[in-house]
């Protein structure tokens, strides 16, 4: 490994502390580490947006034409309409031309909503719907390894999909009140619902666990290559790369309590 | 009791400590947690394994990398098992931030699969992945929806270049591909809505087996499509990752972690008991005027 990509995974590594350190408190390194970020992905974006997008759709496809006939005689002059279209986007920027953004906008909408609606209505509604009406599989009601709940297809796995489906819509009908019988099945409805919630807690905390692993396994891999001397990547400077950064953020702490220590005491009552 | 209440008004800065001191003891302990694998991640190991060399799958690695710690593991997995089936690939990333870093990963796969390995007590002898032949890195594109609808028509629509500005005419692999119907599965490993559009707009309009990995948070509330036979396999969050790295005999990051995701699970779950036990202490005491 070079000096600079060790440099660079440092930098890495620094990056995960400054924005843990947000858990004990709000401080310049997490700060700097947060618009860092957003900075870096506001840039990266346009850029992929530029090369991956612009470049080889638009200007690529209208190159065999000449900018003097603004590229009417290429080949697909039709791309021109797009870009003109595109181009429109930025009169929001004039209060006096910003009435022509709607043309593009209408038309992105237009296209948009006609695409999705039968789409979304037939995959996300319909076949939903559908599964849940398939006839109940009595001939395999405990599943096909004996009793497993887990197996989706079984017929008691249907049953409580149901059930606990229409016991969750009931919960959502307020136009009778949820007493007698109607309010027990509204009952069942919210344990379904909670059923529900408490599945996406327990995948939410793995999920947050294993964010909090990924950084423990980067920091393991960076001392193995900057501290372990067996390691074939190691290299003798590696480590003052490690006490430079140390340094600079004893020095801010020794500061920032400096700083705190003689700060003048602020007054309790209000200044008149 | 009062113990239990002194807990309630801990300052919620030393949970985090502990959860972070327990998980850096357990992750350099030396032990390994048995993976029980999962019907619907053994359902893609398996439709992978069965496809015959050549075959071409579409990974579209639709992930930030926010969101790697629990992907990536699963691209890793799934991309080393398909090449070592001799499979051709396929990559997108129609997520904003990601062509770097697919890029990035299959790089290091391609260094990878070049080394002799052992899976399933098999010697595989390592091989050298050419770009344009063993696989096809198409990039990004905005608009996820139109650019899935537009590959089902031809790849050549959205995507006239690869990533690295080739024209996938001159690409061999591509020769022979013009749009969903030479591909035999679409596998999305996805950390936000692009997995809606590969229902609605991907497997709804052209009916190929679609198979997700998600990330934990996503999970739960994308098994009804499961149920409903639309998605055909699914990965959730590391422990999916980990089951794929036990299915396909390949020790990695996600399998790694999961020594660490048991007890950090454990010392959650005594947290949220204590919670509540230190909740309905307080409330029994409150509402007997003070008295313990």
């Amino acid at each position: 490994m070079t000096f600079s990509a060790f440099l660079w995974m440092t930098f890495g590594i620094f990056g995960t502390l400054a924005i843990f350190s947000f858990l004990y408190k709000d401080n310049p390194f997490y700060k700097f580490a947060e618009h860092l970020v957003v900075g870096v992905s506001a840039g990266y974006f346009v850029i992929i947006l530029w090369h991956n997008g612009l470049t080889p759709n638009l200007f690529q496809r209208l190159a065999d034409g000449d900018w003097y006939f603004l590229f009417l005689n290429s080949s697909k002059p039709w791309y021109l309409i797009p870009a003109i279209l595109g181009a429109m986007m930025w009169t929001r920027f004039s209060a006096q031309y910003a009435w022509l953004s709607r043309w593009p906008m209408a038309m992105y909408i237009g296209i948009a909503t006609g695409i999705a609606v039968p789409l979304e209505m037939a995959n996300r509604i319909n076949k939903q719907l559908f599964a849940m009406m398939e006839p109940i599989d009595f001939a395999n009601f405990f599943g096909t390894q004996g009793f497993d709940l887990l197996d989706p297809t079984s017929g008691l796995s249907q049953l409580i999909v149901f059930v606990g489906a229409m016991c969750a819509l009931i919960y959502f009908y307020f136009s009778k009140a949820h007493e007698g019988v109607f309010g027990r099945v509204a009952t069942v409805g919210i344990y379904t619902l909670m059923i529900g919630f408490g599945a996406s807690f327990g995948y939410t905390v793995m999920a947050r666990i294993s964010l909090f692993i990924n950084r423990i396994q980067a920091i393991e891999a960076w001392r193995a290559t900057g501290f372990d001397e067996s390691n074939p990547e190691y290299h003798g400077g590696f480590p003052a790369v490690f006490w430079v950064i140390l340094l600079g953020v004893v020095a801010y702490a020794i500061v920032e309590i400096y700083q705190h220590r003689n700060r003048p005491p602020q007054s309790e009552e209000p200044s008149a | 009791m009062q113990f239990f209440e002194r807990l309630m008004k801990m300052d919620r800065r030393w949970v985090f400590l502990f959860l972070a001191v327990v998980c850096f003891i357990t992750y350099y302990v030396k032990y390994e947690v048995p993976i029980y694998v999962e019907p619907e991640t053994e359902r893609i190991y398996e439709f992978i394994d069965s496809l015959p060399p050549d075959d071409i799958i579409l990974l579209a690695i639709d992930y930030d990398p926010n969101s790697m710690a629990e992907l990536h593991p699963m691209t890793y997995a799934l991309v080393e098992h398909a090449w070592r089936k001799d499979l051709k690939i396929i990559f997108t990333s129609l997520s904003q931030n990601a062509p770097g870093m697919a890029d990035q990963a299959i790089r290091d796969i391609s260094d990878s699969v070049a080394q002799p390995a052992t899976y399933h007590g098999i010697q595989f002898p390592g091989k050298d992945i050419v770009n344009g032949v063993d696989y096809v890195f198409l990039g990004y594109k905005p608009y996820y929806a139109l650019v899935i609808l537009g590959m089902g028509q031809d790849f050549r629509l959205p995507f006239p270049n690869d990533y690295y500005g080739v024209p996938l005419d001159s690409l061999p692999m591509m020769k022979r591909v013009i749009n969903y119907d030479q591909v035999a599965c679409v596998i999305s490993l996805s950390s936000g809505t692009i997995s809606d559009a590969w229902i609605s707009y991907g497997q709804g309009r052209f009916g190929f087996p679609l198979f997700f990995g998600l990330t934990g948070v996503m999970t739960a509330q994308y098994y009804p499509f499961y149920g409903s036979g639309q998605l055909s396999g699914l990965m959730g969050g590391m422990l999916g990752a980990a089951q794929y790295e036990y299915l396909a005999d390949n020790y990695g990051l996600a399998r790694d972690a999961m020594k660490v995701q048991l007890p950090a699970h454990i010392i959650i779950i005594l947290f949220i008991i204590m919670g509540n036990i230190g909740y309905f202490a307080a409330r029994r005491r409150e509402r007997s005027g003070g008295v313990s």
